[in-house]
């Protein structure tokens, strides 16, 4: 049970899909022009999170290899057509705000992410708990950018209170400029605060950690491989090749440093993998 | 023929696939670093979705929707364009070795390419027939290549700029999108 609580907070926090990661930005940028439309969203993708992470997980070993991506990719659809027609029969109001970002789900990339890192190797009940942190983890992402947007754009909260006079509200923030700006910002306070951390870490001699603003920072995903299995681009793969072999350079240079990191990163992985 | 030119400028322009509708913007943000990998990433964008809201309004008209199965249009469309990327990669290093030369590393990755299931699920929604589904798939496409395109142009410029830390890499190419996004704000006048 421990290790089902663990799989919330680390999707919730320590790996947000949104604030962390990075992942699935499409949808993040599209539907968060209202606070509600932004929970809708939030909440559907964790409802077909939740249940493509434990049929994967529950049929992992009847699947090939070799064609695992097409299969998961039959999976998620058809869990996503079911949602979708579902919403449309029972919530009419949000299948018609979010239009086609509902079938766009299959191609979101936590989900992929998750069912070729996690699921993939892991027993179906903690996929599921696992597939419900990441799925809150992403709700909570959508729905402060929402609320931020919102509360901007248009002066509301949830559309229902006005707290801003709407001669006071900038209405760039809902139109489509406003998300590329407040992702940017986001992105910029996060990358200032890894700057910060990692020149700390240099002022105590350690060596940064691999994707870190000082090599792989500036990449779109993070440097996140596993987790878009190399779809983000060509170009970053190169810029990734060669950080690692800087890394590698680097981990040679001082051996017991990176060991210690990575040591303490398995057995963090373990106890996610044993405690079901 | 009026009607047609008026599919094509408004979803090449007035609601620019990644300005406005933002998809694909994994390939925006990551291959928009130089413009001649730009323009090759356009061109194969262009080819795919093209081919494939042809294939897929084809396919949605002719036999899911004269069966009563709309309801596969997600599950068929998916698979469709996994299949129709990898068809379209084996013709072009059969056929043209030269331009398989310029796309072939670009071609894999469109398939996880929001904007392409996104413009076959527009062409079921807006009730495009077939002639106005490959309108509307030409119109999106060109419009993403002339937005990575100067995407592309501008980052090479930005490169020599000062630019603070925190905002290099994304950010910055964050607030460039969103100042081109204003600029194709004002295409909205436009009919």
């Amino acid at each position: 049970m421990k290790g089902c609580t663990e799989r919330i907070y680390n999707g919730l926090i320590k790996e947000n899909p949104t604030f962390v990661l990075m992942l699935g930005m499409c949808p993040t940028m599209a539907v968060t022009s209202s606070a509600v439309n932004a929970l809708g969203m939030g909440l559907t993708t964790t409802v077909v999170l939740v249940m493509s992470n434990f049929v994967i997980s529950a049929m992992r070993k009847m699947i090939p290899d070799k064609v695992r991506i097409p299969s998961y990719i039959v999976i998620v659809a058809t869990l996503v057509t079911i949602v979708q027609l579902l919403l449309k029969a029972y919530i009419p109001s949000l299948d018609s705000a979010l239009g086609i970002y509902i079938p766009l789900i299959v191609v979101n990339c936590i989900i992929l992410g998750r069912a070729e890192s996690y699921a993939s190797k892991n027993p179906p009940l903690l996929s599921a708990f696992d597939g419900l942190g990441m799925g809150l983890g992403f709700t909570l992402g959508l729905t402060s950018i929402g609320i931020f947007r919102e509360l901007l754009g248009s002066g509301t909260l949830f559309g229902t209170i006005q707290v801003i006079p709407e001669d006071f509200t900038i209405s760039l923030f809902v139109m489509a400029p406003g998300a590329f700006f407040v992702l940017a910002f986001l992105i910029a306070a996060q990358n200032a605060y890894r700057n910060h951390k990692a020149a700390k870490a240099a002022a105590a001699g350690e060596v940064p950690a691999y994707s870190t603003a000082a090599n792989g920072g500036e990449l779109a995903c993070g440097g996140n491989c596993a987790s878009c299995f190399g779809a983000v681009c060509a170009e970053n793969r190169g810029k990734l090749t060669e950080s690692a072999g800087k890394a590698a350079v680097n981990s040679v240079k001082t051996a017991d440093q990176p060991a210690k990191q990575t040591a303490a990163a398995n057995s963090a992985e373990l106890k996610g993998g044993t405690k079901a | 023929m009026k009607e047609m030119l008026q599919i094509v400028l408004a979803a090449a322009l007035v609601e620019n696939v990644v300005l406005s509708q933002f998809l694909g913007l994994c390939p925006f943000l990551g291959v928009s670093k130089k413009v001649k990998t730009a323009a090759s990433m356009g061109a194969a964008v262009i080819l795919v979705i093209t081919v494939s809201s042809a294939v897929t309004s084809l396919i949605y008209q002719y036999i899911l929707a004269a069966n009563g199965l709309e309801f596969l249009e997600t599950i068929v469309f998916i698979l469709v364009i996994a299949a129709l990327v990898q068809l379209v990669e084996m013709f072009l290093k059969k056929s043209s070795p030269a331009l398989y030369q310029a796309l072939g590393v670009y071609l894999p990755l469109i398939t996880t390419n929001c904007a392409v299931l996104g413009v076959a699920l527009t062409n079921v929604q807006e009730n495009y027939n077939v002639l106005y589904s490959i309108l509307n798939g030409f119109g999106t496409a060109v419009g993403f290549t002339v937005a990575i395109v100067i995407m592309a142009g501008i980052r090479e410029k930005i490169e020599g700029c000062d630019v603070p830390k925190a905002f290099q890499g994304t950010p910055i190419v964050l607030i460039t999108a969103g100042l081109m996004a204003m600029a194709f704000i004002g295409f909205s006048g436009l009919f």
